[in-house]
């Protein structure tokens, strides 16, 4: 018993996301509520679910573009939703987030891309961000296609320059949208190495959100289900562990792929 | 973090301890490198670094450049962080070359630029007609719900702009006219003045204006971000020709709601015109006596059947624009540009034809 409080107790210190009893509304239409979860250091955090029950809400709650409708969320200590001005930039500086299409800037090369994160927050000299760039480039397999424009690339491509932009800053946090939408299964498992090796080699702690199987089962070091009827969660643990023991309907739907009625 | 330099018998160390993150690096970058400039042997003495980010890295990566000895730093943590940038980095690679500045190519290339680009827009002109020609002996095949919808976009939404625009045109013509008019006691001729020249060239002119900035932008956004979201090919895929579904639908309308812009300017004008005059003290009875004597049928449908032919012109520039936009957020900005410059030029130059024509033919 004495174990597990010292347990608990350290534990704490490395969780960098908590949210509690968090809800999301749209006028009347609740999209999740009593959301209570949180993420440790380091590991590699699945938020799945079908389409429409609220995951990229949630990602949206968690990166502090908007604040949830009741429940408090913390990153990295802070809460977001509550931050303003400076205080707000230095945590937007310890977090990065790849957005499902890359949201590169259109008018900008890949490598001006990814040295657009580093002007806004450090004062390094050109040569310096565009060295940072091009590291960050080659570690994604970008760096002979870093002079090139956005529109001139394939979709796997714009992932992969999508997580440079996002590590641009060595972030403790990268929030990846859909990593896997898109792309076939080689690019796809591809950018699940890539994730693995980052996640493992830099300590970066990772937030994923999806709903490609394949990915969850690869890179997941823990999960939570979101369920649109439940309007909430309905699964948090390991995938493996999901996989083959849980015993909620929508749950073993989702990991035999099994189709249900209203679904 | 401390930074040290020192030489002894010809070599150059550099000594970089403590934690190097962004801002320490950005503070250094100058320093360190003016201390490493020029030295034949360099040592980089890395061993003391405790806690290094990508800034650090690459502050030292640089720094040390492709001759340096490395010492490298003791941490783990950090021997981690350089080992990982090394290998993102990758072989250093020749910077390639600036394009040389050559004003005769350049020149060359923007004429061939132009040339071709006439070129797919007289190929696009050929296809409308063609579809246009082909669907002319059975006109129930045209969507005639989007010419309705196109029409009242184009038309019915700008005529608030039109009458507002009208009649300050005309107050101002007839305004600065009676100006030196007055010195030869002539404001009785600023009626046919300003009727003539609003009928004939200025009223199918500004709302060609308005249409190239209001219609032929919407087209070349709207058809713009079509073909970015690939609708286009879809529509073609489905064996729905995108000029008959989509151009000709637009050019149509833009084509029919011209004349009653541009007669809406005409009388909108007037009406300044006649209250301008009646400051003036001309009662609205001789205002309309001198337009009834002067003007004639010719000169208000010559006028009217311009305007048709440039909302064909500007409503073809807008379609063609947006269905030969790259792809992009900024090619559907460039393709309303070009809609819209386009639109006018052309507009310009056609009524500069027609007024030539209509001199020739005794108009």
């Amino acid at each position: 018993m004495a174990q597990d409080v010292v347990k608990a107790d350290t534990a704490k210190t490395d969780v960098v996301i908590t949210a509690e009893g968090v809800a999301m509304r749209f006028g009347t239409n609740t999209v999740f509520q009593d959301v209570t979860f949180e993420v440790r250091r380091g590991e590699v955090f699945v938020i799945l679910g079908g389409s429409g029950c609220g995951k990229s809400t949630l990602l949206k709650l968690l990166i502090g573009l908007m604040p949830p409708s009741a429940g408090t969320m913390t990153v990295l200590g802070e809460e977001m939703a509550k931050l303003e001005g400076a205080a707000r930039r230095d945590l937007l500086r310890r977090i990065g987030v790849m957005w499902q299409s890359g949201a590169l800037l259109g008018s900008l090369t890949l490598a001006e891309n990814v040295m657009l994160p580093i002007e806004a927050h450090t004062k390094l000299p050109e040569a310096a961000r565009r060295m940072i760039a091009m590291a960050k480039l080659g570690l994604v397999g970008l760096s002979d296609a870093a002079d090139r424009l956005p529109a001139e690339i394939s979709g796997g491509m714009l992932k992969r320059a999508g997580i440079a932009r996002a590590m641009a800053l060595d972030p403790e946090i990268l929030f990846l949208d859909e990593p896997s939408a898109g792309l076939d299964p080689i690019t796809s498992a591809g950018l699940d190495e890539l994730i693995l090796s980052l996640a493992r080699e830099t300590g970066t702690t990772f937030v994923v959100v999806t709903h490609e199987l394949q990915s969850i089962l690869a890179i997941g070091d823990r999960c939570i289900m979101l369920d649109k009827e439940a309007r909430g969660l309905i699964a948090e643990g390991n995938p493996k562990h999901l996989r083959d023991q849980s015993e909620h309907p929508t749950v073993r739907a989702f990991f035999r792929r099994e189709a249900r009625a209203g679904v | 973090m401390s930074f040290e330099a020192d030489s002894t018998d010809g070599a150059t160390r550099l000594r970089f301890t403590g934690s190097l993150s962004a801002a320490d690096a950005a503070r250094l970058w100058n320093e360190a490198h003016k201390a490493s400039r020029g030295q034949s042997r360099l040592l980089l003495d890395a061993s003391g670094v405790t806690e290094l980010d990508s800034a650090g890295a690459a502050l030292l990566v640089s720094v040390a450049g492709n001759e340096a000895e490395w010492r490298e730093p003791e941490d783990a943590g950090a021997a981690g962080v350089l080992r990982r940038f090394r290998s993102g980095l990758g072989e250093p690679r020749p910077a390639k070359p600036a394009a040389p500045f050559r004003p005769i190519t350049s020149l060359g290339g923007a004429v061939l630029g132009m040339v071709r680009n006439m070129r797919t827009r007289l190929t696009f002109l050929g296809e409308t007609t063609m579809t246009a020609a082909a669907l002319a002996p059975r006109p129930w095949r045209l969507r005639w719900v989007e010419v309705l919808r196109h029409l009242d976009e184009a038309g019915t939404r700008a005529f608030g702009l039109c009458m507002l625009l009208g009649v300050l045109i005309g107050v101002i013509l007839a305004f600065q006219s009676s100006i030196p008019m007055r010195q030869f006691g002539a404001e009785i001729f600023i009626p046919q003045l300003v009727g003539i020249s609003l009928t004939r060239e200025l009223g199918p002119l500004l709302a060609g204006v308005i249409l190239a900035g209001r219609t032929g932008s919407a087209y070349a956004a709207e058809l713009g971000t079509m073909r970015v979201n690939e609708e286009v090919d879809a529509l073609r895929t489905m064996g729905l020709d995108p000029m008959a579904w989509l151009v000709l639908p637009r050019v149509l309308a833009a084509m029919l709601v011209m004349p009653v812009l541009a007669l809406v300017m005409d009388i909108t004008g007037l009406i300044g015109m006649g209250f301008v005059m009646a400051l003036l003290g001309f009662p609205p009875t001789a205002v309309m006596n001198q337009l009834v004597q002067w003007m004639s049928v010719g000169d208000i449908m010559g006028g009217l059947g311009k305007a048709a032919c440039f909302g064909l012109v500007i409503g073809y520039i807008g379609c063609h624009a947006g269905l030969s936009a790259g792809r992009g957020p900024r090619a559907v900005g460039d393709a309303a540009t070009s809609a819209v410059v386009g639109g006018i030029v052309a507009l310009v130059v056609l009524d500069g034809i027609f007024a030539v024509l209509f001199f020739r033919l005794g108009w």
